[in-house]
């Protein structure tokens, strides 16, 4: 029972940060219909440069927090300008194209960027420094750090501002409004081009949040990062119904309890297995997600 | 004075074949010009071609003077002219109120805006008992009334409307003439696509009969109504 309890607060941690990836996934899916396979590569891109940002203010003497926050912007601030420019250079001429184009186009973007990483940073795993602490508290039968409850806490914020972006403000209703239907968008006087890019730029800066929390939490950083986890993302997107962003933040939650829950009765090595289990189990039998279209297209 | 509407010698082509070949029409200030034609005379294609969405071929439109050929679609917001695209194409997932707002995107005077939304709730109180709901669930003729309401939003000097009858009920068709009629009343330049040639002509100025891409007739909408040959192909006789 205990391990139960601390299999589920691990799981939602990790499954937090799995929502966070997987909305990039969803926004970009709901706007422009193409699963943007490099998105995995932002979370890295943002975990690596976090990661360099943090070391190099730490060396001039700033103080832990201070690193974060300024290594957290900075990394956002790159990965949004990454996506945007991957939208703008890869996937805008090919916006007409067949379908499979622009698929094939955002895994050559992911291994183009895995590329450049190590170009840029290297090969290496590079460690990330304690910025906040990991020093464990026991609640009773269950052991967190503070890093763990603040990665936990930041997700749920930024989830809830995500929705609040997308419900209640002008430029959410237009993104909404592009990805039912650009055309017509267009003809209200929205520049879809540029709604386009604001999404882009957003779940990409999502993404970076995502890239340092994983660093910060295992520890380390290297360019291979955001592979798995992209793949994991995608899968908790799928599975919550591509496009919904309640799906992708419910379908990235529970594959993270699924993983750890899981972890009781298989050995760590096979953990990896869980998500793709659930991916082949959702794809047979609820193939449109577990949140479903609400509303039909037409009356 | 210029036209609110100058189209000259404009053509529309979809790969090789010319779905418009070369037609001249114009609207001017405060008229609702009726554009009539079967299915397949090419009214969407001009209207597509008129409202940025497809590139025309050859021709020249101008908006008050100002050359607006091939203009992209959002971008014609803001010269004030807005289009009603046919199927309505309301936002299914935005709720009506939403859709509303959207119409009055390119604007920032936001007080005013709320009461203009409330103007069209006054004319249209069948959206109003809907504001929440999402538009996907709206019967067609209310999502004709919406996104008419939407178009007004953007406070257009020019309407053009694509074919607002389509697909709807007898009585249904009534009340969205009905608000056309108050919306020429107020004043707004109107163009009106439409294949239900009775309603249109017993509603506009003027009328332009639309046959395989070429104008054949055209002159005032009274005269139309009554010609043998628009009674012939469209009137049943």
């Amino acid at each position: 029972m205990d391990v139960l309890l601390q299999q589920i607060v691990n799981g939602l941690v990790v499954g937090s940060v799995y929502a966070l990836v997987a909305l990039g996934y969803t926004m970009v899916y709901g706007i422009l219909q193409l699963i943007n396979f490099a998105h995995g590569e932002i979370v890295m891109i943002g975990g690596l440069t976090s990661l360099f940002a943090a070391k190099g203010l730490l060396a001039m003497g700033a103080p832990p927090l201070l690193a974060l926050l300024v290594a957290i912007l900075a990394a956002m601030i790159a990965c949004a300008v990454i996506g945007v420019l991957i939208e703008r250079i890869a996937y805008r001429p090919l916006r007409n194209a067949p379908r499979l184009a622009p698929l094939i186009t955002a895994i050559g973007v992911s291994i183009l960027l895995q590329q450049l990483a190590i170009l840029v940073f290297g090969r290496n795993y590079f460690s990330f420094p304690e910025l906040i602490s990991k020093a464990p508290i026991v609640f009773g039968h269950i052991t967190v750090t503070l890093n763990e409850i603040v990665i936990l806490l930041t997700s749920f914020g930024l989830m809830a501002a995500l929705l609040w972006l997308v419900h209640n403000t002008k430029v959410g209703t237009a993104m909404r409004a592009t990805a039912e239907n650009q055309k017509v968008a267009g003809l209200m006087g929205i520049d879809i081009n540029k709604i386009i890019a604001i999404t882009f730029a957003i779940g990409s800066g999502l993404g970076a949040i995502a890239g340092v929390m994983v660093a910060s939490n295992y520890g380390q950083a290297h360019y291979y990062m955001g592979f798995m986890l992209g793949l994991k993302a995608f899968t908790a997107a799928v599975m919550g119904g591509i496009g919904n962003l309640w799906g992708a933040m419910v379908g990235g939650l529970i594959l993270g309890l699924v993983e750890n829950v899981g972890l009781i009765f298989v050995r760590g090595d096979y953990k990896d297995i869980f998500a793709f289990v659930v991916l082949v189990l959702v794809l047979i039998f609820r193939p449109q997600g577990l949140i479903g279209e609400r509303v039909a297209e037409r009356a | 004075m210029n036209p609110t509407l100058d189209v000259k010698k404009l053509q529309v082509a979809y790969g090789g074949i010319k779905a418009i070949k070369g037609i001249d029409f114009h609207v001017d200030e405060g008229e609702l010009v009726t554009l009539i034609g079967a299915n397949g005379a090419g009214k969407s294609s001009t209207l597509r071609a008129l409202s940025g969405l497809i590139k025309p071929a050859g021709g020249k439109v101008t908006y008050k003077g100002q050359d607006i050929t091939g203009i992209p679609s959002h971008a014609l917001v803001g010269l004030g002219i807005a289009l009603c695209p046919e199927g309505r194409g309301v936002f299914a997932r935005l709720n009506v109120h939403e859709n509303l707002l959207m119409g009055a995107y390119a604007r920032n005077d936001k007080a005013q805006i709320l009461t203009e939304v409330d103007e069209i709730y006054t004319m249209i109180p069948r959206l109003k008992e809907r504001t929440l709901q999402m538009a996907g669930t709206l019967s067609g003729g209310e999502q004709q009334m919406l996104a008419i309401g939407r178009a007004m939003l953007a406070q257009p000097k020019l309407l053009m409307l694509d074919e607002p009858s389509m697909g709807l009920a007898p009585l249904m068709v009534e009340k969205i003439f009905e608000i056309i009629r108050m919306i020429a009343k107020r004043g707004t330049t109107i163009l009106l696509i439409e294949q239900n040639a009775q309603l249109a002509l017993e509603h506009a100025n003027r009328g332009y009969v639309l046959e395989s891409g070429e104008i054949t007739l055209t002159g005032d909408a009274k005269t139309l109504l009554a010609d043998p040959r628009v009674k012939a192909a469209y009137l049943g006789g």
